[in-house]
């Protein structure tokens, strides 16, 4: 048997690596942190769990920072020259998803942007990008913005997310203003008096919530809520089987600088004014991808059998000609059977065409499918 | 029946007369996770000692298991199609993978016996 999976050594941890490894975490290596893979009842059983009640997932190494510029307008005109969000038009209290990127248009990382809801705040926005790709995004961010805003790191702040049907009824009766946040909103409040942001957000297509708190006291945080009856510790391994079946984005599987947002899908995330005045990294692209539509399309994939597809595998049309490939795939834990995402050339793009993916040599049928897998959940309101 | 035999990459075969059982070991199953599918080979295939002889799909990876001795297939576990979970549940039992007719039955000497492995696994552990 292969060992796909290395023993952690000389690795960064996050605060809670004591309390993963005291709760039975089979500890790996990730993005250069030791991290949870899974604890002792699985993968299968801790997505099932975050699909029907209250998962807890430590996400402190992602890259959290503050970016601080005169005045909100300055700040947000100059991120907007680095990524095709409106964040100009980010009002208090609310978040953006967008990606930061190059000159040809291709993704340097896909990230979240949160304005405060505090007024005394305004000129002040957090972003949280991905932890593989911090430093790299760091020194880019140092090197491309004015000398009017300054990065911050915030390398003291943990962050955890809750996620799962019950993670709203489970975080009110610790932190009651939590409760009427809408999905993309933030505020800065208190867990049992500790004072944390917390985002209607997450990344596993369910409503729930992420929080940021000093990493000195997220351990208290952590452990009330492991308190709450409704509540287990999740791992990567299940956070990842969560998102392919949200449909979302793993940068350096289904993003990298050699995909546009309109190829993955992500125009969504793309202002309206930006898409009629540009001025972004990449626009010349971008642009003409969406008026022209893009060579190729992300897409999804469900797989006949009960043989995964993964990251890498080629794809062929029903005559054999190679169309593209896999980005991700895997066991969809909630449907029962394989799904994959991929890039497909924009003529195999439409949802029921029947086309194949190459596993071990073997030719499995395929279709591609609308995302998401499995339909989101997010509280829009009441 | 034969006491079962190990390899490093936690395989177990076990001889009963001239044909032998092949799985993974409880510790491989326990490292993979959920099973979701074992892909085996066909009935007739020639694999060599130390050469793939089935793909384990778990929920996350795929995974590589090596035939411990050169043989041809003779059976499948055909269950494991329905019920992949069996090599979560029982490993070293209802969880076989293949049996093999072996070439040459003196390449299980090479292996290591039920408590030579438990030493290695406390190595590695």
């Amino acid at each position: 048997m292969t060992d796909t999976l290395t023993a952690p050594d000389s690795l960064a941890t996050t605060p809670l690596h004591a309390l993963h490894v005291a709760r039975g975490g089979r500890m790996v290596a990730f993005a250069g942190y030791a991290l949870p893979l899974h604890y002792a009842d699985g993968i299968v059983a801790e997505h099932t769990h975050v699909r029907t009640a209250a998962g807890l997932f430590d996400v402190s190494h992602m890259g959290q920072a503050f970016l601080a510029g005169p005045d909100h307008d300055t700040l947000a005109g100059a991120l907007e020259a680095l990524a095709p969000a409106d964040l100009l038009g980010l009002q208090r209290g609310r978040m953006r998803y967008t990606q930061w990127l190059d000159d040809n248009g291709g993704i340097l990382d896909d990230l979240m942007v949160i304005r405060s809801a505090d007024p005394a705040e305004d000129g002040v926005l957090m972003v949280v990008v991905n932890a593989a790709r911090k430093e790299a995004d760091y020194a880019y961010l140092r090197a491309a913005l004015p000398g009017s805003v300054t990065l911050l790191r915030a390398d003291h702040r943990a962050l955890i997310a809750l996620q799962g049907p019950l993670a709203a009824k489970v975080l009110a009766r610790h932190c009651a203003a939590t409760a009427d946040l809408t999905f993309m909103s933030a505020i800065s409040t208190r867990f049992d008096g500790i004072e944390c942001h917390v985002s209607r957000s997450g990344y596993t297509g369910e409503d729930g919530y992420e929080i940021s708190v000093k990493a000195v006291r997220v351990r208290a945080i952590v452990e009330r809520l492991l308190a709450e009856p409704e509540v287990k510790l999740v791992g990567l391994g299940a956070r990842d089987s969560l998102r392919l079946e949200a449909g979302l984005c793993l940068y350096g599987n289904d993003i990298d600088t050699e995909t546009s947002p309109v190829e993955a899908g992500l125009a969504w995330s793309i202002g309206a004014r930006r898409r009629q005045h540009g001025g972004f990294a990449g626009a010349t692209r971008v642009l003409a991808e969406l008026a022209n539509g893009p060579s190729r399309r992300r897409v999804g994939l469900v797989l006949e059998g009960r043989i995964p597809a993964r990251a890498g595998a080629p794809l062929l049309s029903a005559e054999g000609q190679p169309i593209g490939k896999v980005t991700s795939g895997g066991f969809a834990v909630s449907l029962g059977h394989p799904i994959a995402m991929g890039y497909v050339e924009g003529a195999s793009s439409a949802p029921g065409t029947a086309i194949r993916a190459v596993v071990r040599g073997k030719e499995l049928a395929a279709r591609v499918v609308a995302l998401p897998f499995v339909p989101h959940h997010y509280y829009r309101g009441p | 029946m034969a006491d079962a035999r190990y390899t490093k990459d936690h395989e177990w075969i076990r001889l009963d007369g001239d044909v032998a059982a092949v799985g993974i070991t409880t510790y491989a199953q326990s490292q993979l996770g959920d099973v979701v599918f074992v892909d085996l080979p066909k009935i007739g295939t020639q694999v060599t000692k130390g050469g793939e002889a089935a793909v384990v799909e778990s929920v996350k990876a795929a995974s590589e298991v090596y035939a411990p001795a050169s043989g041809e297939v003779v059976a499948i576990n055909d269950a494991l199609e329905a019920a992949p979970a069996t090599v979560n549940q029982d490993a070293e039992g209802a969880g076989w993978f293949v049996k093999l007719k072996l070439a040459d039955a003196s390449e299980l000497d090479d292996l290591m016996s039920a408590h030579d492995y438990q030493l290695y696994l406390e190595t590695i552990a």
